[in-house]
């Protein structure tokens, strides 16, 4: 079976739950090296996104991504907001006008929303950012298309995750820290990890992908 | 938590609302927004100003709106970049077709958001140029970090660049001398006590009685280092050194001063921090042209101050001068 539009709404209302149960967690995390909003903004930029795509009804996974993105854009603020706004806007680009698609298809979408990422927070591998979950996964994805293993995949994500405490920050308001960044979680890879992670379950529960 | 609001996600519509009902002969509301531009904007004839930011450092930014200082300022959420589309909008409302300076202070989100609303309005052909203030030496100024950050030197880049653009100056010429002034001014503050975002509920960082948390930042994000609480004295002798460190002063140079209270520090400490800040300057041989003491950029309810100093020239000077009427600033 395919992912259709339905799959894509049923992740966000699951990102949308974690996020919500997630939200001091993640904003604790900000508070160590940021400015300790990231749980507040992500709660709110969801909340919106599944206000505004329960409205309509989508065929179109493209304008699907596309809508979650503007949304995400004009309600998270911060950082984040025109981060993940253009990782879904990008990847919902790519897919314009399906109605369904593969794995590999959703790889190359969310290749397209790593280079969004790049290109708007100037960043790259290494500095300490949500990139340092989206890239390794994306690629992850791409390479294994055919043999995906579903737990491979959350602990491959998960490691990319935790791989972030060790870094130093380059970007971002724990970049201010240098250093001191080192030993704590980056907020944005972790909210990225409970993405990925969403995915993964929506995949596996709609028996899209190999356990 | 204790304050004085209705409801925690309501804040910023909330304070926008009652700012423009105390100010309506100098703000409004632009509708569906949190924009607040000046009562008779657009201003004809001159480049416009655009500035903004987290909500939670007022009186920055829409206590600067006005006439001699900003058209519009665009408030985010507490602590939280405005997002492009807010931007976006500020920008239209007050684009005469001379152009728009969008002034932005140095961290990833303000900077991503910022870029995007100017992307927008380009497309949409109105001509914008962006300054970035990094003012806070408390941050290494490497080219492997995001840089420094921008906090009360802010509103000395708004003052003068817009003095400016009200004498019909280009926009080229606008951000050249908003670029000046973001070279020559340099802060550096101090916290005593953590502040609490509302939607947060509790206190942004712990800090014991007697501790102080030197080169903090205005969004309650750490700083250089912790020390043991010091007098005012020598609070002032640590942030001075650095800040002088870093710009170079030499002697018989003039600068205007910018003592900045976090929101959570009397206006009596603040000018006894003023008056070893004039001893160490006068001893350095440094003159002060002009003294600023109050809350500036503000961090909520944080208690603790920064220090600002702004070397001045002829032109700096005159611009300094020229007549401002805001909620703010007033000359």
């Amino acid at each position: 079976m395919l992912i259709q539009s339905d799959h894509i709404i049923k992740w966000m209302e699951l990102v949308n739950d974690q996020i919500d149960r997630q939200k001091d967690y993640l904003t604790q995390l900000d508070q160590a090296i940021g400015d300790g909003d990231h749980g507040i903004n992500m709660n709110r930029g969801f909340k919106e996104v599944i206000h505004k795509i329960h409205q309509t009804t989508y065929d179109d996974i493209g304008k699907l991504l596309q809508d979650i993105g503007m949304v995400l854009l004009s309600k998270v603020g911060g950082a984040s907001g025109p981060l993940y706004g253009t990782a879904f806007i990008k990847a919902g680009q790519v897919l314009k006008g399906k109605q369904e698609i593969t794995i590999n298809e959703l790889g190359q979408a969310f290749q397209e929303s790593v280079n969004g990422i790049k290109l708007r927070g100037k960043s790259q591998i290494g500095d300490k950012t949500m990139l340092d979950v989206w890239e390794p996964v994306t690629m992850y994805i791409q390479q294994n298309e055919n043999t995906l293993n579903i737990r491979e995949l959350v602990s491959y994500a998960r490691e990319q995750m935790e791989n972030t405490k060790e870094l130093e920050a380059k970007k971002g308001r724990a970049s201010f820290l240098g250093k001191r960044s080192i030993g704590h979680l980056d907020p944005g890879a972790v909210s990225s990890f409970i993405l990925f992670e969403t995915l993964c379950s929506i995949l596996l529960e709609e028996n899209l992908i190999k356990k | 938590m204790k304050k004085l609001i209705n409801n925690p996600e309501q804040v910023v519509r909330d304070m926008i609302d009652g700012m423009v009902l105390a100010h309506p002969d100098k703000l409004k509301n632009l509708p569906g927004t949190n924009v607040l531009i000046r009562a008779h904007a657009p201003a004809q004839g001159k480049v416009a100003l655009v500035s903004g930011g987290g909500s939670g450092h007022e009186p920055s930014h829409a206590g600067y709106v006005g006439v001699g200082m900003l058209d519009a300022a665009v408030a985010g959420e507490v602590f939280t970049s405005p997002t492009p589309d807010q931007i976006l909008e500020a920008i239209k409302a007050v684009d005469t077709g001379k152009g728009v300076l969008l002034i932005i202070k140095n961290y990833s989100g303000d900077l991503m958001n910022f870029e995007m609303a100017a992307e927008l309005a380009e497309a949409e052909g109105i001509q914008v140029a962006k300054v970035v203030v990094n003012d806070d030496v408390a941050v290494e100024n490497s080219t492997y970090t995001t840089g420094r950050r921008g906090i009360a030197g802010t509103v000395f880049v708004h003052k003068i660049a817009a003095a400016l653009a009200e004498k019909g100056a280009s926009l080229e010429e606008v951000e050249q001398v908003a670029n000046k002034v973001i070279q020559h001014v340099r802060s550096m503050g101090v916290a005593f006590t953590p502040c609490t975002v509302p939607a947060a509920g509790k206190p942004s960082f712990e800090i014991g009685e007697t501790e102080m948390e030197i080169g903090i930042g205005i969004h309650g994000e750490p700083g250089t280092h912790r020390t043991a609480m010091a007098s005012a004295d020598e609070i002032a002798d640590i942030l001075l050194s650095r800040i002088m460190d870093d710009m170079k002063l030499i002697p018989g140079d003039q600068v205007a001063v910018m003592i900045n209270g976090l929101g959570g520090t009397p206006l009596m400490e603040l000018y006894i921090l003023n008056k070893k800040v004039s001893q160490i300057l006068k001893n350095r041989d440094i003159s002060v042209y002009d003294t600023y003491v109050g809350e500036y950029m503000t961090a909520i309810e944080m208690a603790g101050c920064s220090i600002t100093l702004l070397k001045l020239d002829d032109q700096l000077i005159e611009l300094l001068e020229a007549p401002a009427d805001t909620i703010a600033w007033k000359k």
